[in-house]
């Protein structure tokens, strides 16, 4: 099965790390890419700009209309996300365990609804 | 065979026959009714004929050809469906259900799948009563002041949750085992308590859950010997339940501990418990949580009177409790056994500490414990707007009896 891993965290506080921890942060980033890409559950993932740079889009009786930000104003913000392969749920919950950002922020694990196109 | 007979072959044998079939089809609503299924045909053939030599074995293999029979009449299943019921006769082929080694693991497969930490709570518990005991959807929603529609939709959210995201149908591995299995203690004895003392309504007991609570202990020592504090937990429900006759008046009043008649007591299930909880308090480590409060549980059942107990040993479990798994609730009830070993007022001075830090805010036993502890102490009047304050937090009509009770006694003495 397909999940969705997706990486909140307070990006304020996020911001205003220094350069090392950042650095650390980016790399222990890197080594976990790097085992769920060689343990074959590896399917994609980003990071995401953060969201002052959100657009939301809507349509509505035919109009478009867009607002700047997020489509929700939370405490904590999606930051990235990755997207994996997994036998099962307890799985998918392991290898977001292992996610650098789930010590600071907090991970939703959502299966993906997998159409066969 | 008579009906009764194959009513008691339901009772002994529809859990383990639903966890093997929910293995063997994957779908926990499909294996239910395939297991409808096959008791339909047993009451019609096992009426003629003898009852078959394994009856568990006769129920997984008829109730496996009705899945079957029910994915080729649905069009949801129709185009995995050669998949589906090749994998299911595979498994027939394999071997002989009634030899295979692990259909006790089908118990504890559906049980840790019931109680997934990825399910609320209150979610986990009454998936465990539908699926692991086969309560009634109207059964589970009546015990927890539910409506049946609401009840019905959370599991089928439930069931649809196992399914789309994926919950393994496993016993977790070594790794997370403990905390696992300390998520499947807490929902028994959630069941447990809430037919210990039920928290709202008419009836203070609800001997039908306290009863499925204690079988879903027994069949968990069965399957889990080894496994710490599983002990501790049935011993601590079979102690409790023992007073079951002497915790209230026939017109439905509680009667406290100290005002029980111990003769009421049900001396077996005591024995049963004592032995118990002596097996779990040798099992090697630290000593566990459920085990503790069994342990006090344990002096109770032994002391021939409230005054004779050994207070001072259950004031030192406790403190061992506030070490090892603290909360409001057992500082509670420590504060309550210090009053018997070193009087009302040092208890009282425990007992307002921790409604200062707010705790147990939503909780009646609070005022009720302070209301006894100033009673003692001749601060009637306090204790009377105490009383009160208990009365307005309980939903329990039993408990609003007695807090009355006391506020009469009150008026009575002043």
């Amino acid at each position: 099965m397909q999940y969705l891993l997706m990486i909140y965290q307070n990006e304020v506080e996020y911001a205003k790390r220094d350069k090392s921890t950042e650095q650390a942060m980016l790399a222990e980033y890197q080594t976990f890419t790097q085992s769920i890409i060689s343990s074959g559950n590896y399917k994609g993932g980003d990071r995401l700009q953060p969201t002052t740079t959100a657009t939301t889009v809507r349509v509505r009786d035919g109009k478009m209309l867009t607002t700047d930000g997020p489509f929700a104003e939370t405490r904590e913000q999606l930051g990235g996300y990755y997207m994996i392969e997994a036998g099962n749920l307890d799985e998918a919950i392991g290898i977001a365990a292992r996610i650098p950002g789930a010590r600071v922020g907090s991970i939703e694990v959502r299966p993906v609804w997998q159409y066969n196109h | 065979m008579s009906p009764d007979a194959v009513e008691k072959v339901f009772r002994d044998e529809s859990g383990r026959a639903l966890a093997t079939l929910i293995r063997l089809i994957g779908d926990f609503d499909l294996a239910e009714d395939a297991l409808q299924d096959a008791f339909a045909a047993a009451l019609a053939t096992w009426r003629q004929t003898e009852l078959p030599a394994n009856p568990r074995a006769w129920l997984v293999n008829v109730g496996r050809n009705k899945a079957i029979d029910r994915i080729r009449r649905q069009i949801a299943f129709r185009d995995k469906e050669p998949q589906i019921v090749r994998a299911i006769e595979l498994d027939a082929a394999d071997d002989d259900v009634a030899e295979r080694a692990d259909l006790d693991d089908d118990m504890l497969r559906l049980i840790y799948t019931c109680c997934h930490p990825s399910f609320a709570p209150e979610v986990q518990v009454a998936l465990t009563l539908r699926t692991v005991c086969g309560l009634t959807t109207a059964e589970i929603a009546r015990a927890f002041l539910v409506g049946e529609d609401a009840m019905s939709q959370r599991l089928v959210r439930a069931k649809q949750k196992i399914r789309l995201a994926g919950i393994p149908y496993q016993v977790p591995g070594r790794e997370a085992l403990d905390e696992r299995l300390r998520g499947v203690l807490a929902v028994i004895y959630l069941v447990f308590t809430e037919g210990y003392l039920a928290t709202s309504g008419a009836e203070p007991m609800r001997d039908d859950l306290a009863r499925e609570a204690i079988r879903l202990g027994r069949l968990l020592v069965g399957l889990m010997p080894e496994a710490r504090d599983i002990k501790g937990l049935l011993a601590l429900m079979l102690l409790h339940d023992a007073r079951r006759a002497g915790r209230a008046t026939a017109s439905g009043d509680i009667v406290l501990l100290e005002e029980q008649d111990r003769s009421s007591w049900n001396r077996e299930q005591i024995a049963e418990g004592l032995a118990l909880v002596d097996q779990a308090l040798s099992m090697r480590g630290l000593p566990q949580p459920y085990t503790v409060q069994a342990a006090i549980a344990a002096l109770h059942a032994r002391a021939p009177s409230h005054q004779d107990t050994d207070w001072r040993q259950i004031v030192g479990l406790y403190e061992v409790l506030l070490r090892i798994a603290p909360s409001p609730v057992i500082e509670l009830n420590h504060a309550a056994a210090i009053a018997m070993v070193d009087g009302p007022a040092r208890a009282l001075a425990l007992v307002e500490a921790l409604a200062a830090r707010g705790g147990l805010k939503q909780y009646d036993l609070l005022p009720a414990v302070r209301a006894d502890l100033l009673r003692r102490l001749g601060r009637h009047e306090e204790a009377r707007a105490a009383y009160r304050v208990a009365s307005e937090a309980t939903q329990l009509v039993p408990l609003k009896r007695l807090y009355a009770r006391r506020l009469a006694e009150l008026d009575a003495a002043s």
